[in-house]
């Protein structure tokens, strides 16, 4: 079995500055990886470099044996087998919840609309929001539209889903019913990275915890490692600033 | 043809100064004014915007003759196109002093200005410099609709374009490319004054929310 | 001032070419109106520009000039045609110019992160315009086509420059034999208002009844 995900010596600058100064880490199948670190580091950068939503201005980016960063790669191809929830939600306002979640299978993929309805409805229960399958997205609340986002990227059956800072445009209440959904996910084995703050999330499910400052990953490890024996002082600090801020959920 | 152009800038210079002092009227009757003067300038408004420009301007030029008034077709075009402009004028005019926060309106109040003495000296002032952006659209819109005066026949550049035609029947194409590029390169000026006046009157923070005007004129 | 009757039934003969040319350009107007927007947006350098130009050009220079350029003109460069399809050709370049600006407005105002949505997804670049850029494009641009239709409305009164009896025309040919002008134009006129008014309620009710929760206009119509 090899590499899901292989990320390697990634630079991105954005005009003057370099945002990205050589990340590099590697992900298995069914890993969850939590990304954190001060604001502007460059980690929302990093998860649009591995999808090509931005390109990066050097390194490479392999998914299982396609090379992502390869000129002639079939992108929209490789995107249809990755997953992205971004921060802002995105989904299209024109689509009810049902239709975000069964329009890229349809369209992309060639499903049939019955099929791809009956998936859909699926996978809005998956994240508790069958119900809401008629709404617009004007009519959910931020948490609501952030597990309808979800189940738009898991109805492409992904090996892999990026979480942009899921949870950080929601009210403190609304927080909980994603994390718990995200939660879910990476019990029943999803390979997931996701760039959060949400400290209680990664002691309880990631298999590692990245730790990223001025563009380089500083220090890596397991939970229990990275929160007890890091190794460098600047992780431990900024671990204990962030569990103090955003304390400890589920 | 170029002494032509100049005589429709007048017309132009002409309309927007009818339309100002209409505008700024109607559009005060309609914020102040109470019900019977609010209906009678949105009437006003929705009247002179839903009439074609050329019912309008057939109407101001034979209409005074009926009623016994010899006009110029010069002074007629402008009345026309003038109040034309005043409907729209209104509503730029309107929508800058309804974007002033009322509070300014309570403030003046509470130190014991008279409505009418608030209006003129706290309200005007700000509107006045809010409806600029708006105003200078009006202006470069309605430079187009200076050519629609051809139908009631004085010397305007359309006309002496259709003379040069009417000799030489060969030079139409040329002729009317010329009044086209006229045309923009007024345009071009215009807009170039214009946002000079705009930056000369500006205060910072004092600004219109979506001043998104509409170029009502062809 | 006398106002007779008959005119009323007079100058109706004039509607049915008012309202054919009026459709007839906004069809004109929206088809290239759109494929210009797309262009301004999406287009390579050399179709930016040239969409630009034609924009530029169209809304620069007053419709009178424009109309007389194709009926006049023309005919210097062998090409001539009827006053209809004259009329017809100048109304739809022209309001072509203005829709696509509005319609490029409502392209800009679908926000930025459904592109990249779309995109993550998997979707081609023109598979995430048709699916997610257009539908909400036509909808957000629909108070601005509206008010383009009723300006279309009062403007192709600019044909009966061009000897076209459309409302206008009719009403030019009536008081030239009786030389009642300011009656006649009067009733005109109220025709105008009264189109004006019927056509902008039914649209407003288009409007209303294909609106989705959520997916407001950004500008008001006129």
């Amino acid at each position: 079995m090899g590499t899901l995900l292989r990320v390697e010596d990634i630079h991105k600058k954005y005009g003057k500055e370099e945002v990205l100064k050589g990340v590099s880490f590697e992900m298995q199948k069914g890993d969850t990886k939590v990304v954190i670190g001060p604001s502007g580091t460059g980690k929302s950068t990093l998860l649009r470099c591995i999808n090509r939503l931005t390109p990066a201005d050097q390194g490479r980016v392999w998914l299982e044996d396609q090379e992502i960063t390869h000129t002639r790669a079939n992108i929209n191809r490789i995107r249809s087998q990755i997953g992205f929830v971004f921060q802002s939600f995105n989904l299209f306002a024109h689509l009810t919840a049902l239709g975000n979640v069964r329009i890229a299978p349809m369209k992309v993929k060639g499903m049939k609309k019955a099929e791809a309805t009956a998936l859909g409805m699926e996978e809005l229960e998956r994240v508790g929001l069958a119900d809401k399958a008629d709404a617009y997205p004007a009519e959910l609340s931020g948490g609501q539209k952030q597990r309808v986002s979800i189940a738009r990227a898991l109805a492409m059956f992904p090996k892999l889903i990026l979480f942009d800072e899921p949870t950080s445009a929601l009210d403190p209440e609304l927080i909980g019913e994603v994390l718990e959904v995200m939660v879910k996910l990476a019990k029943d084995g999803m390979t997931m990275l996701v760039v959060t703050h949400e400290m209680g999330f990664a002691r309880a499910v990631a298999d590692e915890i990245i730790f990223m400052e001025h563009g380089v990953v500083v220090e890596h490890g397991s939970p229990s490692q990275m929160f007890t024996n890091s190794k460098h002082a600047r992780t431990g600090e900024f671990l204990n600033k962030i569990s103090e801020l955003y304390g400890e959920t589920d | 043809m170029l002494r032509a152009s100049l005589i429709n800038i007048q017309l132009l210079v002409a309309l927007i100064a009818v339309g100002y002092v209409l505008g700024t009227l109607i559009a005060l009757m309609q914020v102040y004014g109470g019900r019977v003067l609010g209906t009678i300038s949105r009437l006003y408004e929705w009247i002179f915007r839903s009439i074609p420009a050329l019912v309008l301007l057939f109407l101001f030029y034979y209409g005074p003759p009926r009623c016994g008034v010899r006009i110029s077709p010069f002074l007629a075009a402008t009345m026309a196109l003038g109040f034309r402009s005043s409907a729209y004028q209104s509503q730029i005019f309107r929508g800058a002093i309804q974007a002033i926060p009322t509070g300014q309106m309570l403030a003046a109040r509470s130190v014991g200005m008279s409505r009418a003495r608030a209006i003129a000296t706290i309200v005007l002032p700000q509107a006045f410099r809010l409806s600029i952006p708006g105003w200078t659209n009006e202006f470069s819109s309605v430079v187009k609709d200076t050519t629609l005066a051809y139908v009631v026949g004085f010397n305007e550049i359309m006309r002496s374009a259709r003379i040069i035609m009417d000799s030489r029947y060969d030079l139409a194409m040329l002729a009317f490319i010329a009044v086209a590029l006229v045309f923009l390169g007024l345009t071009y000026a215009g807009n170039t004054l214009m946002g000079g006046i705009e930056r000369k009157f500006r205060i910072p923070g004092l600004q219109m929310p979506g001043a998104g005007a509409r170029d009502h004129s062809r | 001032m006398v106002f007779k009757w008959e005119w009323v039934g007079q100058l109706a003969q004039g509607l049915p070419l008012t309202l054919q040319i009026t459709g007839l350009c906004i069809a004109i107007g929206i088809g290239l109106g759109v494929f210009l927007a797309l262009g301004r947006v999406y287009g390579k350098r050399p179709l930016r520009w040239l969409c630009s130009a034609y924009i530029g050009f169209f809304r620069g220079t007053p419709l009178l000039v424009q109309l007389f350029i194709v009926y006049f003109g023309l005919p210097n460069w062998g090409i001539r045609l009827s006053a209809f399809t004259s009329g017809i050709l100048a109304l739809g370049l022209n309001t072509a110019a203005y829709q696509a600006e509005y319609f490029r407005g409502a392209i800009q105002a679908v926000r930025g992160g459904q592109m990249l949505a779309a995109r993550s997804l998997g979707m081609s670049l023109f598979q995430a315009i048709r699916y997610v850029v257009l539908p909400q494009a036509f909808r957000l641009v629909l108070p601005s086509w509206s008010n383009e239709f009723i300006l279309m409305i009062k403007y192709s009164s600019i044909v009966f420059t061009v000897t076209l009896l459309d409302l206008m025309g009719q009403g030019k040919r009536i008081a030239s034999r009786n030389f009642k002008f300011f009656e006649v134009f009067i009733v005109v006129a109220l025709y105008y208002l009264a189109i004006v008014f019927v056509v902008s309620t039914i649209l407003r009710l288009i409007e209303r009844r294909i609106r989705i929760p959520g997916l407001g206009a950004p500008g008001e119509p006129h």
